[in-house]
């Protein structure tokens, strides 16, 4: 009889910092960061469109850099950063770049904002004074399909002006 | 902005509250279609066809049966196909026979990704391991790809049931579904009087909504019959209808649970994963979830229709239109159904023309099904007339700002295909263009390696009505609650909720709106058609104008007069007979239960005719490096007709939105389809939408002309903004390259063909 392929394999015991907290997982060796933030710890705010590298609506910041999590495996995690959608804001709050996409309408649908607010604020926090062109080069890993980006652009720039 | 008219007073309408969604949605807590969870779901995952045309000859799902982790398998035997029948969604009408085919192969397959078979298993990995012990045989037939090759005399013919209509005869034995005409005067003698006439050819992309979020479709078929989908959709109703013709189940025994919705613009209307996932269900007795990978959406869902149109322009010597005809042929996949009655709708719809006919195609090839796209099918034509016009206006020396101003279509102008326009802003755009600070400025002339142009280009969407319910409940904190029925794609709840605050007298944020699922609200038709803020937000009017006659009643019984002295004015309740008496919204709320109980109201409406009809008119600056091709978008701006924006930030945009889509499919977006019928560009990679580094800012101009159709004027404007980019950035191409192209998408390939072209004069 064979094993289903969770069962075939043996799970890896992954040790990282999640959204601030110590996390333990255990995962299969190939699933993908993503399977495992979505399917085994259940944070489904980061989003799968596309889960070959090219969409960015599931981008999670690790040590720092932004990362497609559909490109990473979960294995991989061992000992790192990690922060998702669900870590961006502040307990009781909204981070400046959430309350800028809400006050300029810069979602629509809504699907990809979780991709743009993680890679926007990776952005930031590196660079505090990203013009328009640097802003509008970072985010070309995030795509949107309904706002044609401008409000986008415009509330990252917005959050930027406000976190000085 | 443009205001044509004296508008009338509004205090909440034309605001720009935050949207009532917005929290969940920064918060990554909003739940979309793939992000249901429920105990003892189980995931399942669909083998597709790897044949564009084939005969199934054997299916056998005995190893995938055995596999461990796996729950059941499926296959068109477990899903029969339905007789024909009419399957009206709203906007379309399909048919319950081809959808059943489609959903689920029988016999044959007809485009590649169709679904032969499907597993449910314990994870998504399983799924996928099990479906590779699915053996599955076929006959492989010949493909049927391009236009030329489905119309051909003694094409192979995709489906031998279906009957072709050619201007009302039955036809046998035929690729051809429809073929319509529309026509009055006599263009030929027009053309013969005319002072120059212009025929041209053009080639369009099929080309894919491109919505971030794959279908994603969960189902529970319960043993005592009843099935419930949360699924992510534009038509929770439409989805009821179609799994109750699909697996003749009863309508009322199929709750559908509208989940957030990643991204649609049409092509979420039509039902894919969730009858598959209820007979999943059924066999596993668990809840089963599919969500499609993004390969399969490019495949296997619809895209808009690519084709054919070949458009006629007769003028006489001061530029006025004498006649125009066109022939569109649009290829609309495995299954009828291409959007060509709105093309012929949009074609010439922007101009005053007394001579006209229009023929249009609607023929099936072995592709996935297309869907409506935003503005199903007018883009295309309208790529065609606009360019025509273009050259035209180059030819006789005229600019296109007068040419369209002279020919502009006005209230009482009859649109070619038939209906007579009632106020539109049409002329109003155009002008709201001309006086635009991008219109007086003057292009940074070529240089050696850069080539610049500007191009026009304008464009119409009709919109629909149709029926929509919309229920208030009043809290006794004075607050209200608000459930809809249509699925919120970019800001509904929000411009609905807004309506029936104005009339309330609320704050909008003192309405709390919720999209219903189709057990907790009335009948409601799709989030489409440019249809939402229009009908649904005047169903919303209805049942707050139910709710404040209601509280007048209350009021009325309080201060003991009658009904009759009870006016709402500014917010307030006040007697007329009694001046000191005043309530507030929500002191009257918080005596509802000494007066009757609970205030909850529906109202409900079914809009007859359109959405008044939105034009548009965009404006480009393109930059064409010489070497390489790569057209740069410089400057971009949009002007439209919006009636009255409700939440004019999310008007603008829609108009951004709909201009960067329409900017892709001009320059990079088509199915690239080897000649047995498979797409090898499907991935995000190489199907190449628009980033943020391939676009400029958009700027917007919100022209109001006021819809007589709708209480505060609203017109319906989501999908007009995609349809002049095309031909605004073809028109901006000639401009500065000096050669035109008839073709998309024009991608940098194309460019140097058309400059080397210029060169040897070839």
């Amino acid at each position: 009889m064979t094993q289903t392929p969770e069962q075939s394999v043996r799970k890896v015991s992954v040790q990282c910092t999640l959204n601030g907290q110590p996390t333990e997982f255990l995962a299969a060796p190939y699933l993908s960061l993503l399977e495992v933030l979505r399917e085994t710890l259940g944070l489904t705010g980061t989003k799968e469109g596309c889960n070959d590298g090219n969409c960015g609506a599931c981008t999670v910041n690790v040590d720092g850099r932004i990362v497609d999590s559909c490109l990473m495996l979960g294995a991989e995690a061992e000992g790192k950063t990690i922060e998702t959608i669900e870590g961006v804001a502040p307990a009781g709050g909204l981070h400046p770049l959430q309350q800028a996409f809400l006050e300029e309408a810069a979602l629509q649908c809504g699907i990809c904002t979780p991709g743009f607010l993680v890679s926007a604020k990776a952005l930031l926090e590196r660079e505090p004074d990203a013009d328009e062109p640097r802003i509008r080069l970072w985010l070309a890993g995030n795509l949107c399909r309904c706002t044609g980006y401008d409000k986008i652009i415009r509330a990252v720039e917005k959050a930027r002006d406000e976190m000085k | 902005m443009t205001t044509t008219e004296k508008p009338q007073e509004f205090k909440v309408v034309g605001t720009r509250p935050i949207r009532h969604d917005g929290i969940d949605k920064v918060l990554g807590r909003a739940v979309y279609g793939s992000d249901v969870r429920l105990a003892g779901m189980i995931y399942g995952a669909v083998l597709r066809s790897p044949y564009a045309h084939a005969k199934i000859t054997k299916i056998d799902t005995s190893k995938a049966e055995a596999m461990p982790g796996v729950f059941a398998v499926m296959s068109g035997k477990d899903m029969p196909l339905v007789a024909s029948g009419a399957l009206d969604l709203g906007e379309t009408v399909d048919d319950t026979a081809f959808t059943s085919d489609r959903v689920m192969a029988h016999d044959k397959v007809v485009f590649k990704g169709h679904p032969v078979a499907a597993v449910a298993a314990i994870d998504q990995n399983t799924g996928l391991e099990a479906l590779k012990l699915i053996e599955v045989e076929y006959e492989v037939l010949k493909p049927v790809i391009s236009l030329e090759d489905a119309m051909a005399p003694g094409a192979v013919v995709i489906h031998e049931g279906l009957i072709g209509d050619d201007l009302g005869e039955k036809v046998n034995n035929t690729n051809i579904a429809v073929h319509n005409r529309s026509e009055f005067g006599d263009p030929e003698a027009a053309f013969a009087k005319s002072a120059t006439v212009l025929e041209r050819t053009f080639i369009i992309s099929r080309a894919h909504q491109g919505y971030i979020e794959p279908h994603a479709s969960t189902a529970f078929w319960a043993p005592d019959g009843k099935i419930t989908v949360w699924t992510t959709t534009q038509a929770p109703f439409g989805v009821r209808k179609t799994v109750s013709a699909l697996l003749e189940q009863p309508l009322s025994d199929i709750k559908v649970i509208p989940t957030e919705i990643g991204g649609g613009f049409g092509g979420k209307i039509p039902v894919y994963l969730e009858p598959v996932a209820a007979v999943l269900s059924k066999k596993a007795g668990r809840p089963v979830k599919i969500t499609m990978d993004r390969r399969a959406v490019f495949e296997a869902s619809g895209p808009g229709p690519g084709g054919t149109i070949k458009v006629k322009m007769g003028v006489d010597d001061k530029g006025k239109i004498t006649a125009a005809t066109a022939d569109i042929r649009y290829g609309a996949g495995a299954y009828p159904g291409a959007s060509i009655n709105p093309a012929t709708a949009g074609i010439f719809a922007c101009y005053e023309v007394p001579n006209v006919r229009i023929d249009s195609y609607d023929v099936v090839i072995n592709m996935s099904k297309t869907a409506a796209y935003r503005a199903p099918g007018t883009p295309q034509a309208t790529f065609a007339s606009e360019t025509l016009v273009g050259e035209l206006c180059e030819i006789i020396g005229m600019s296109p700002m007068d040419f369209h101003l002279l020919n502009v279509s006005r209230e009482g102008t009859r649109r070619p295909d038939g209906p007579v326009f009632p106020r539109i802003g049409n002329e109003a755009c155009l002008e709201a263009i001309q006086g635009s600070e991008h219109f007086k400025s003057t292009l940074e002339p070529s240089t050696e390696s850069k080539l610049r142009g500007r191009g026009m280009a304008s464009g119409y969407w009709n919109g629909i009505g149709n029926k929509s319910s919309v229920t208030i409940n009043v809290n006794e904190d004075g607050l209200v609650s608000l459930i809809e029925g249509n699925p919120d794609i970019g800001g509904t709840r929000t411009t609905i909720a807004m309506q029936a605050a104005e009339i309330l007298g609320l704050p909008a944020e003192d309405v709390h709106p919720a999209v219903g699922d189709t057990d907790s609200i009335g009948y409601s038709d799709l989030t489409a058609g440019s249809r939402t803020t229009y009908a649904t937000g005047t169903a919303a009017i209805e049942a707050a104008k139910m709710v404040i006659d209601e509280m007048k009643k209350r009021v009325a019984m309080i201060w003991e007069t009658e009904y009759g002295n009870i006016e709402h004015v500014d917010g307030l309740f006040v007697s007329k007979v009694a001046p000191d008496h005043k309530f507030t919204f929500k002191e009257a709320a918080g005596k509802l239960g000494q007066t009757g109980g609970p205030v909850a109201m529906t109202g409900t409406v079914n809009v007859r005719g359109s959405g008044g009809g939105s034009f548009g008119t965009h404006l480009v600056d393109v930059e064409v490096d010489r070497d390489t091709g790569k057209v740069e978008i410089l400057r971009y701006t949009a002007a439209q007709d919006a009636g009255k924006a409700v939440h004019p930030s999310y008007v603008e945009g829609q108009f951004q939105g709909g201009a960067v889509q329409g900017i892709g499919w001009a320059l990079n977006e088509e199915y690239y389809t080897s000649d047995d019928g498979v797409m090898v560009n499907s991935t995000f990679l190489d199907y190449r939408m628009p980033t943020s580094l391939d676009v400029p800012m958009i700027e917007t101009i919100i022209v109001e002309v006021a819809n007589t159709n709708h209480p505060f004027g609203v017109r319906g404007i989501g999908e007009t903004s995609i349809v002049p980019p095309a031909p605004a950035v073809a028109n901006a191409l000639a401009n500065a390259i000096g050669v035109r192209l008839y073709q998309t998408p024009m991608n940098p390939g194309r460019i140097l063909e058309a400059l080397a072209t210029k060169k040897t004069g070839k």
